[in-house]
């Protein structure tokens, strides 16, 4: 990339240099970059102070200040070669809106963020495509409050339209856990068992030292972060839907809740929950996530979740919801590993799994088995009640009646 | 550290290249063009990356090159103002009640003057780093970010856009000179977009073999130079397997000087086998490794250099 940078006219922040960063800068955002107004304007300033020598430089000025993001990175590239590629830019400018094929003779393979990209600067032509396909979720507005015991113990497969969007009427006013944990951090507090100098001193002061009044501190509580791992394959696609929208409630009241969700691969889904509108934030989910309803691949996900995010997301005693049947699809060898890393490297480990429901549920499937012994807690989760009971343990400490050791005695009964 | 007479920042990107050089650390073109615009659009620098790929060292080599006192400021969970920006030292403050008590004239405004003066503060890192005469400003190296909580980056906000510091009790202090910011993270979790605006953004990545070899050679020049490149071959090729955790630059210095210390001049399958602690610090990965698969890259490599001959 050493080549001379193509002539742009003189480094004037009043000519072309600039209005083209403007534009470039507006294509990265359409392309889903963040790039406010006032990183345009560093932008410039930027390209002012470097100067421009060659292109490679004017590339790594224009990173330094418009990609925030390690992921934007490729995004980043992509839209550059594109736009900077050209000698006379407002002819391909004009190329790019015009239908002619976009120019592939350096192209080798699809980039990453290729698609995001040209999408972005080439909107124009997609405009007159009719919009794909939406799935719908059905909203009944009729309001029905009795029937709301039998509602609280149906099962969510089992449910009609019409129940479920009660059943997420319900789920939105469940009382959510309040588990805390201690930080180093202090508050002050009359109650407090440690001695707070600096109030104490402050205090003083407003006496002239005449009083040195005791003062105390506790240490501040804070809510832990909590780390959902939901299967999406087509046995458990309905429970995770629900599931979704007993998440979102949680983002709402409490910062620190990562979602990702996997069928053959991991998606990560945290910034579509942060949603104010449930329904905005499940249609946001289901279009950054590409395989709904698919087949599983449990060990390969947990791996990929334990090399890339583990240690981004599991810090400071973080406790990980995992919603999955277990049924692997393909070979379970590495999976009993990749759980016992998962165990390790967070606080609480608690699955919840809907084959529970049934009564004689026996750990038969091998998948269930080897996955068993490496978690903390294994929960039904199929209708209104057992999410209520998942709020009320994650406030306290874990039952014997959601013991793993107790389905694991009778899956090896069932192995011998 | 000793402090030699403070240099002005580099003035071009080929200068903040040669800067970077001449204190021995080899860096690529992208992070030499995001370093010069820090400096001189006086704007932190926020490295993020994989642990070892040398974040620190650049706050280090910077501070070093242009002769400017490093602060640093580890964080950790829990960090708070206390330990971060400033405290008051109460005992002293206690004496200095008892004595004017003592000498009989308490005079009410005068004594919180007095308690409350710089001579009983405590100045933490931040408070430091905003205390640089022009033209010697200090490096301030905020180690590790993603270790403390949100609450410690909403206050760095503050302090990275004014560079000033509110103690209620004395007043606001603001910095002559900004001091040249360095933020380091490993990612363990997102820093918020605030922060990351203010700054000048790179994602320091691990070196291609050919800067890798030069990092070593200028790190390790006792080091044999066909076990250098044994060396830096190898843990090229353990980046692309799946590991939990690959070997960064620090771990291919310590290990090419680790195989110096031992005498080696050369890569065999006994010395890696017993040497690989110094590379990967997960058993499942030393056990990985160990299992033929530390062998088949050392055939790998051993064709390779053989075929570059």
């Amino acid at each position: 990339m050493a080549e001379p940078f193509p002539e742009t006219g003189q480094v004037e922040p009043e000519g072309r240099i600039g209005d083209n960063i403007v534009y470039f800068a507006r294509a990265l955002r359409k392309a889903g970059m963040r790039v406010g107004p006032a990183s345009v304007k560093d932008a410039i300033e930027a390209v002012l102070a470097a100067g421009i020598g060659s292109r490679d430089d004017f590339y790594w000025t224009l990173h330094a200040v418009l990609v925030t993001r390690h992921e934007d990175h490729p995004t980043f590239d992509e839209a550059f070669r594109l736009y900077w590629k050209s000698r006379e830019l407002i002819e391909k400018m004009l190329a790019m809106f015009s239908p002619v094929a976009p120019d592939t003779r350096e192209k080798v393979k699809p980039r990453a963020a290729e698609n995001r990209v040209s999408q972005a600067l080439f909107e124009g032509q997609q405009k007159n495509r009719p919009p794909r396909e939406v799935p719908e979720i059905e909203v009944d507005a009729r309001l029905t409050f009795s029937g709301d015991e039998v509602l609280r113990g149906k099962d969510f497969a089992q449910m009609s339209a019409a129940e479920l969007a009660e059943a997420r009427k319900a789920i939105s006013q469940l009382r959510l856990p309040f588990d805390l944990v201690r930080t180093r951090r202090f508050k002050p507090d009359p109650h407090g068992r440690r001695i707070d100098p600096r109030a104490m001193m402050r205090s003083s002061a407003r006496t002239g030292g005449q009083l040195i009044l005791p003062k105390f501190r506790s240490n501040r509580q804070v809510h832990p972060p909590l780390v959902v791992l939901a299967d999406i394959s087509g046995s458990m696609s309905q429970y995770t839907r629900i599931f979704l929208h007993f998440l979102h409630a949680l983002t709402e009241k409490r910062r620190r809740v990562h979602a990702f969700v996997f069928g053959t691969r991991l998606t990560n889904l945290t910034r579509q929950m942060r949603h104010r509108d449930p329904d905005d934030a499940l249609a946001d989910c289901s279009s950054a996530v590409r395989d709904w309803s698919g087949g599983t691949r449990i060990g390969d996900t947990l791996s990929e979740f334990n090399r890339l995010w583990s240690r981004r997301v599991l810090g400071q005693g973080a406790i990980v919801l995992l919603i999955t049947d277990g049924l692997e699809r393909d070979h379970v060898d590495g999976l009993a590993e990749e759980m016992e890393r998962l165990q390790k490297s967070c606080r609480r480990l608690i699955w919840l799994n809907p084959l529970l429901r049934f009564d004689g549920f026996e750990p038969k499937a091998r998948g269930v088995r080897a996955m068993l012994p490496h978690v903390d807690e294994f929960r039904a989760v199929h209708n209104l009640d057992a999410l209520a009971d998942l709020c009320a343990s994650l406030d306290k400490n874990s039952a014997r009646s959601v013991d793993p050791r107790r389905w694991m005695d009778s899956g090896a009964r069932y192995a011998a | 550290m000793t402090v030699t007479k403070p240099r002005s920042v580099p003035q071009s990107i080929d200068e903040t290249l040669a800067l970077l050089t001449s204190a021995d650390y080899v860096a690529d073109r992208a992070l030499a063009t995001v370093l010069f615009l820090s400096l001189r659009m006086k704007r932190p620098l926020f490295l993020e990356g994989e642990a070892g790929v040398g974040k620190t060292e650049i706050a280090k080599v910077l501070a070093e090159a242009l002769g400017r006192r490093l602060i640093r400021l580890q964080c950790y969970e829990g960090l708070d103002v206390s330990s971060a920006v400033y405290e008051w030292n109460y005992a002293a403050q206690m004496i200095e009640i008892r004595m004017e008590e003592a000498s009989g004239k308490v005079e009410r405004s005068a004594m919180e003057r007095n308690v409350f003066s710089e001579k009983y503060l405590i100045r933490r890192p931040v408070l430091d780093a905003l205390t640089g005469k022009a033209g010697s400003a200090p490096v301030f190296l905020i180690d590790e970010l993603d270790r403390t909580d949100e609450a410690f980056e909403a206050f760095l906000l503050e302090i990275l856009s004014d560079f000033q510091v509110t103690v209620p009790e004395l007043g606001t202090i603001r910095a002559e000179e900004p001091p040249i910011v360095i933020i380091t993270t490993n990612r363990t979790r997102e820093i918020h977009d605030a922060l990351k605006r203010r700054c000048l953004y790179h994602w320091v990545d691990y070196p291609d073999a050919e800067r890798e070899l030069e990092i070593v050679r200028t790190k390790v020049p006792e080091a044999n130079s066909r076990l250098s490149a044994e060396v830096v071959s190898f843990v090229q090729r353990l980046r692309q397997i799946d590991l939990f955790k690959v070997p960064g630059v620090a771990e291919t210095i310590d290990w090419a000087g680790a195989l110096t210390e031992l005498d080696k001049v050369a890569l065999d399958p006994e010395t890696v086998s017993d040497t690989i602690g110094v590379l990967l610090k997960y058993q499942d990965d030393i056990a990985r490794i160990g299992q033929g698969e530390g062998r088949r890259i050392l055939d790998e490599v051993k064709a390779e250099l053989a075929a570059a001959e």
